[in-house]
């Protein structure tokens, strides 16, 4: 399709729009959104819809949001980003990494609609990426995870080995290590991001081998449940997963895109959108830390916040060296802080986690 | 009492007005149903069947209807033809996968080179890739006697762990910032599939599915092979007699089916799709079976088969982002257009009698 044919269907669609009796002074600004899953997979789509709800509810009638959920990537997700375009949507959030590639090709045929892509790395004019700094919270975690072991051997469940995930081990792993010297990572790759009869299986591994503090990098809550039948204790993912507690979530790490949206929505609405790299943290709202349950000790919890607000408050970086890559090499300095390039690149183990990165 | 007589010859008139009369069906339950959720019926089937077609962006929705059509159709076309002499081949999503990566596996090769030949290569290595994964289920089954069935759909899984091993490890894009994934094959343009005719949707691909269901409609009704095909699904016995040899039909179905998918897989690596991801394959091989079905394994049939089930995917797309019906909503509409369908299709075979009861 050229450029003509879809001015042409632009038009076409706005007349009919227009054609339509408006009470509104103002035309509401269009937001639509496409999700890899359906909404209520109470995870990381059910997430970005809050972050939808959060917009409606921060500006009302002046905007207007559109969702398309269950989009594959690959394929159907250009065809659904320029259905979203054509049917009149002034910005558009693509909340998967797969959509990236779909994101670019479109925006280039839609100049004057804003793009926001979810843990991507592409950028143009009109297309913008944010992420959140998830190992931010897995540093908390860590840190009760490190505390409330009593077998000194914690588990991760990890979905595919990119530095996102890494991050997120190398974080939970030092911040553990940093209050139990003696603590063991053990790590099981589930390669996927939900799929609760493997993560399930996955959990049950990690017990096998006699840890009794499990992180979980996938998104669904069926390790929480084997948890709760053995015993042991584990953190909510993406959603606050507030059903498992007080035991066995005893916190968890929230992907609040809300806090990102409300703002993205607000530039746009003054004029003021630029095509950014947003990659936040706990003192940004993006990553927040769900509550810590009465299930950990008054000390540990108290601990465990005074570490959030410290790196909240930008006075702690997780990654602060002195720090060595697995294989011996150094990685950070005394005192020097890990560069977002390096974070995003990542594709090591820190020194200590003795097992190997699947190729 | 009401109860069902077979008929002696399946009836040509049905044949034709069941597909109708299914489309109608779904048309008054699925209304039904959008109705009971609270939306206004008559806009939600106007927006599945009539706006992909004729609505204010359909210049845009089209031709992409082809593009999701063409796998569709190339990779039903060859299932017919097995499906016709009785061998099951359920795993063309595998071949469709193996297709993929290794006609991506000669363009990741011969990266960065130039060359007319390129794209032509990689047709030929995707269609081998599949015609060999193809191959696995036809000798397991005529050397040791494996079920093709379950042969051919085990396999699918393993290909999927080889398209994400893939991805992860030997076809990485080096250039990836460590994510998964292959180069993007849309920006290496030998290596690449875009529209023949911009803005028409036809890619290579259109053309192969409208090559194969010519090809099939020749092979099943003019040409020698095609009888001893129908031969083999009817009476397998008698088709021995006529010189029939079983093992080398298996193999040719499961080959010609296999080698189908993998250049379906191929053309939409190369071009809608462009990479190998860790989830490359997005269940069209499994569609493909309903649409070779659905079009009762004719290859016109298929080839309207294929346009229908796109029309509802892209019209259920729609439906979605017009009028926010839930995902799930639409698919069980789509899932009610293929009961129906099979439901109306014992109309053509057997006759509805009334009968006093004794």
């Amino acid at each position: 399709m050229n450029r003509r044919q879809l001015m042409a269907s632009v038009a076409a669609l706005s007349a009919v729009t227009l054609a339509q009796p408006s009470w509104a002074q103002e035309e509401p600004l269009k937001v639509g959104f496409i999700y890899v899953g359906p909404v209520a997979d109470g995870g990381w789509t059910y997430q970005h819809d809050q972050g939808r709800l959060a917009i409606e509810a921060e500006y009302g009638d002046r905007v207007q949001t559109t969702y398309l959920e269950n989009v594959p990537e690959g394929t159907d997700a250009e065809r659904a980003l320029t259905q979203l375009a054509l049917a009149g949507n002034d910005v558009i959030y693509a909340t998967s990494f797969g959509y990236m590639d779909a994101v670019i090709n479109v925006a280039a045929k839609f100049p004057d609609v804003k793009f926001e892509h979810n843990t991507g790395y592409k950028r143009a004019e009109n297309v913008g990426t944010y992420d959140g700094r998830f190992y931010e919270g897995r540093a908390v975690m860590g840190t009760i995870a490190g505390r409330m072991t009593e077998s000194n051997k914690i588990g991760y469940i990890a979905t595919f080995p990119i530095p996102e995930v890494l991050q997120g081990i190398n974080s939970a792993y030092l911040h553990a290590k940093k209050v139990n010297p003696d603590v063991e990572m053990r790590v099981v790759w589930a390669y996927t991001w939900f799929d609760p009869a493997k993560e399930a299986d996955a959990a049950t591994a990690l017990m096998a081998e006699g840890v009794d503090v499990i992180l979980q990098h996938t998104n669904s809550t069926a390790p929480l449940a084997q948890l709760q039948q053995a015993g042991k204790i584990g953190f909510g993912q993406a959603s606050d997963m507030s059903a498992f507690a007080p035991s066995p979530r005893v916190s968890a790490v929230v992907n609040n895109w809300g806090a990102h949206y409300v703002k993205s929505i607000g530039r746009v609405l003054e004029g003021t959108w630029q095509p950014e790299a947003v990659w936040g943290g706990i003192g940004d709202g993006i990553v927040a830390i769900g509550e810590i349950t009465e299930a950990v000790p008054a000390e540990v919890k108290a601990e465990a916040e005074a570490l959030r607000d410290a790196i909240a408050a930008g006075e702690y970086h997780p990654f602060t060296g002195p720090l060595n890559k697995a294989d011996g090499s150094a990685w950070l300095a005394e005192g020097e802080v890990a560069k977002d390039e390096d974070l995003s690149g990542m594709n090591f183990y820190v020194e200590g986690i003795t097992a190997e990165i699947p190729q | 009492m009401i109860h069902l007589v077979p008929r002696s010859q399946s009836s040509l008139a049905w044949q034709f007005a069941t597909p109708l009369l299914a489309v109608l069906a779904t048309m008054l339950t699925g209304g039904l149903l959008f109705w009971v959720m609270g939306h206004d019926p008559v806009a939600a089937i106007r927006t599945i069947f009539w706006d992909p077609l004729f609505g204010p962006a359909s210049s845009y929705s089209r031709p992409q209807l082809l593009v999701k059509a063409a796998p569709l159709i190339l990779i039903a076309s060859g299932l017919a033809i097995g499906f016709r002499a009785g061998i099951w081949n359920i795993g063309a999503e595998g071949q469709y996968i193996i297709g993929g990566i290794t006609g991506a596996a000669v363009a990741l090769a011969a990266y960065p080179a130039e060359g007319m030949w390129i794209f032509p290569a990689m047709v030929l290595a995707g269609a081998l890739g599949g015609w060999a994964w193809g191959m696995v289920p036809a000798m397991l089954r005529n050397w040791c006697g494996a079920s093709e069935i379950l042969v051919s759909l085990m396999l699918v899984y393993v290909a999927q762990r080889v398209a994400a091993w893939m991805a992860f490890g030997p076809m990485k894009n080096p250039e990836g910032m460590g994510f998964p994934g292959s180069r993007n094959l849309q920006q290496y343009p030998p290596a690449s599939n875009p529209d023949l005719i911009a803005g028409t949707g036809a890619h290579w691909g259109v053309v192969a599915a409208a090559l194969a269901v010519l090809a099939a409609w020749f092979l099943m009704s003019r040409h020698i092979r095609g009888f001893h095909i129908r031969a083999a699904g009817i009476a397998p016995r008698a088709a021995r007699f006529a010189g029939v040899r079983p093992a080398t039909l298996v193999a040719f179905c499961l080959g010609v089916s296999g080698a189908l998918a993998g250049m379906a897989g191929l053309f939409e690596v190369a071009g809608p799709a462009g990479q190998i991801s860790p989830g490359f394959g997005s269940g069209y091989g499994f569609t493909a079976i309903i649409v070779a079905f659905l079009g009762r394994l004719h290859p016109l049939g298929i080839l309207l088969a294929g346009l229908l089930l796109a029309l509802t995917y892209i019209g259920g797309e729609l439906a979605q982002l017009m009028m926010q019906l839930p995902a799930a909503s639409v698919q069980v509409f789509q899932g009610m257009l293929l009961f129906f369908l099979l439901g109306f299709d014992l109309l053509t075979r057997y006759r509805i009698a009334r009968r006093v009861a004794a």
